[in-house]
């Protein structure tokens, strides 16, 4: 028999309302963690946070309408990202060794750039942190799910 | 002297296992990658040790920042031969698990664990900075969670619980010991350190916090009577496993009781009378619980806890040819530990059984591989002129020289068990009658392994027992790199010096 599993399972679980509601929260969510991202340096924020609650966005969303929509909206499995995020965060406390001066010091660029602001090594750090944050936090709930699923 | 490259043997751990992890399921490529990043950090770690004997102490400071403020990273002659062991072991175990551990889904997550584990040792070796030591071992112990439950078996889990609970209580200890010695000194950069104690009053305070320390670091070491859930849980994981955890968890407890007990905790005669009794006990009671084992890999175990007792006693009796003989058995033992776990796993291999009782006839079968393993066993008692005679020799020399005759005593008596338990091994495995074992359903044998695998398993046994002659052989080089070793731990102002003036 034939069913739409993706419905069945958001209609046992959720309300229109979260649902309708989590369709608009998920990319404000999104954009909203990338600018406590970017803030983060010398202001309240930075990649934990902004991996936290980009990870909400997600999650929210994958509560009000499944996992299966939110694993087709990633469409890789968010493990993949706890690697990436370190190897981003590894590669930029090495470049500063390549100009002869310590491990993870600070390199800035001498410029504003528009909208970001001052950008460094920092940033890439915590664009680093931020990806291992979203990575180990969906990977959890998505075992989680999986397993209740099953 | 200022060097930002001492960081790359962490760094080429780290590099390897992120690589590992976006192999995430080609194992037979994980397999050569483990090996190959091992390889070259082997290959570094030769380098940075000649560096160091050449030029000296060499320091980073992590960020930029000066000491005491910044992360201080300070390779000097310890850490570097340190560094250089533990690359030898590492690169032997990879090998091992490459032609051990059959393929398993649960191999996926194995090797870059691993790669995490080695990093956090080394980077242990490295760290000039109290709470970068913690956070190293944090990281340490969670790689060893990861690997000790592998296989996911009821008896991995059994042996797991009782390790993560009792370590979990050192890294409270030990981070409570930190939190006192901050509140004492207002920094915890380990060369400032030893600049500061000096001038607290408190001293009763202090010793307490000493205390804390050993208490701490001593369960992570295994020393008496903390040591019990050493032999309640490295004989569970798989050989590879327990071969890296029996070859180098421990000794990075003894490596930072050294540090830290020379550096800023100068032992006062009551200290040093603790270390010195605990020494006492951790070598008789580790040889009485080794001589009734009749299970290959824990009267290996056991054997861990006795000869933890030799280092220790080095660092009770605090005198400069003590310590040297503590540092030479800490390089000896790394070695010899390391590949017993894996013969434990070739014989297990060989004949489907770890028990001594069915055991037998392997002399008879297979004798070169009994030479190859003999190097090992016989390097562990110290029978002249192999490897572990030359420490004992100094350690009793040293024994001698400040009249420490219990600790001589029991020295002698911990070597005769160990001599005791070696033979029955000997016996029981190589001279008795072959007990055929039948193995298990499932079980592949030695001899139905493809070549490449069987290759991995003897190579790395024959190689660290290559090195256990090159220490035997070569001891009066290894003596002077060890007694210029305990020169620099009981002299430590050139260390403090090249970590706070270094305007160059």
């Amino acid at each position: 028999m034939h069913r739409n599993n993706d419905d069945n399972q958001a209609g046992q679980m959720t309300t229109l309302i979260l649902r309708t509601a989590s369709t608009y929260l998920m990319p404000l969510l999104l954009l909203f963690s990338i600018f406590i991202l970017i803030r983060g340096h010398y202001e309240p924020g930075g990649g934990f946070v902004g991996g936290l609650i980009a990870s909400i966005a997600l999650v929210v969303y994958g509560y009000a309408n499944g996992l299966k929509r939110i694993k087709s909206f990633l469409q890789f499995h968010p493990g993949g990202l706890i690697p990436t995020g370190v190897t981003l965060a590894m590669l930029s406390g090495i470049a500063p060794m390549f100009l002869g001066k310590p491990f993870m010091t600070g390199l800035w660029l001498d410029q504003q750039l528009p909208i970001i602001g001052h950008v460094g090594t920092a940033l890439f750090f915590d664009t680093g942190v931020y990806l291992v944050v979203v990575g180990t936090t969906l990977t959890i709930i998505f075992s989680i799910g999986e397993e209740i699923d099953s | 002297m200022t060097d930002h490259s001492i960081l790359i043997p962490i760094l080429i751990q780290l590099t390897t296992a992120l690589l590992l992890l976006f192999m995430w399921n080609r194992i037979h490529l994980q397999r050569r990658a483990s090996v190959i990043g091992n390889a070259i950090g082997l290959a570094y770690a030769i380098y940075l040790f000649q560096k160091v004997y050449h030029q000296g102490i060499l320091v980073t400071q992590g960020g930029g920042w000066e000491a005491p403020y910044g992360i201080t990273f300070a390779a000097d002659l310890f850490s570097a031969s340190m560094i250089l062991i533990a690359s030898a072991s590492g690169l032997a175990v990879s090998i091992f698990a490459a032609g051990s551990m059959s393929k398993r889904r649960s191999m996926f997550v194995f090797f870059p664990i691993f790669h995490f584990l080695l990093m956090g040792i080394i980077g242990s070796f490295l760290a000039g900075d109290l709470f970068n030591l913690y956070v190293w071992f944090e990281l340490i112990i969670i790689a060893s969670f990861g690997l000790i439950t592998f296989g996911g078996g009821k008896r991995q889990l059994e042996g797991a619980l009782k390790y993560v609970t009792l370590n979990l209580l050192a890294s409270i200890l030990f981070i409570t010991g930190i939190a006192f010695l901050y509140g004492l000194t207002g920094t915890l950069n380990m060369a400032d350190l030893a600049l500061k104690t000096a001038e607290v009053e408190n001293k009763n305070l202090l010793t307490i916090t000493a205390l804390f320390f050993f208490v701490g670091l001593g369960i992570k070491t295994a020393v008496f009577p903390l040591y019990f859930w050493l032999p309640a849980s490295y004989h569970t994981p798989l050989s590879a496993i327990s071969a890296i955890f029996g070859g180098l968890l421990t000794k990075v407890g003894v490596y930072t009781m050294l540090r830290i007990f020379s550096l800023f905790f100068l032992p006062d005669p009551f200290v040093s009378n603790v270390i010195t009794v605990v020494a006492i006990f951790t070598l008789i009671a580790g040889a009485m619980g080794a001589m009734i084992q009749n299970d290959l890999r824990k009267l290996f175990s056991w054997l861990i806890v006795c000869h933890i007792g030799f280092m220790i006693a080095g660092l009770g009796m605090y005198t400069t040819i003590a310590i040297a003989g503590a540092v030479f058995y800490l390089f000896h033992d790394i070695i010899v530990k390391t590949n017993l776990f894996m013969i434990s796993g070739l014989i297990h291999r060989i004949t489907g059984s770890f028990k001594l009782k069915k055991l037998g006839g392997f002399y008879a079968h297979y004798p070169s591989k009994t030479l190859l393993i003999a190097i090992p066993l016989f390097s562990l008692v110290g029978i002249p002129p192999l490897s572990g005679f030359w420490p004992k020799l100094l350690l009793i020399n040293g024994g001698l020289d400040t009249g420490s005759y219990w600790l001589i005593a029991s020295i002698l008596v911990a070597s005769f068990i160990t001599l005791f338990a070696i033979g029955k091994v000997w016996i029981e495995v190589f001279w008795k009658k072959g007990a055929t074992v039948t193995p298990k359903k499932h079980f592949v044998t030695f001899s139905e392994l493809r070549y490449i695998h069987k290759v991995g398993f003897v190579l790395p046994i024959a190689a660290l027992g290559a090195i256990s002659l090159f220490l035997a052989f070569g001891a009066g080089w290894v003596y002077t790199v060890s007694e210029q070793i305990a020169q620099e731990l009981m002299n430590p102002e050139s260390y403090i010096e090249a970590i706070l003036n270094q305007n160059n």
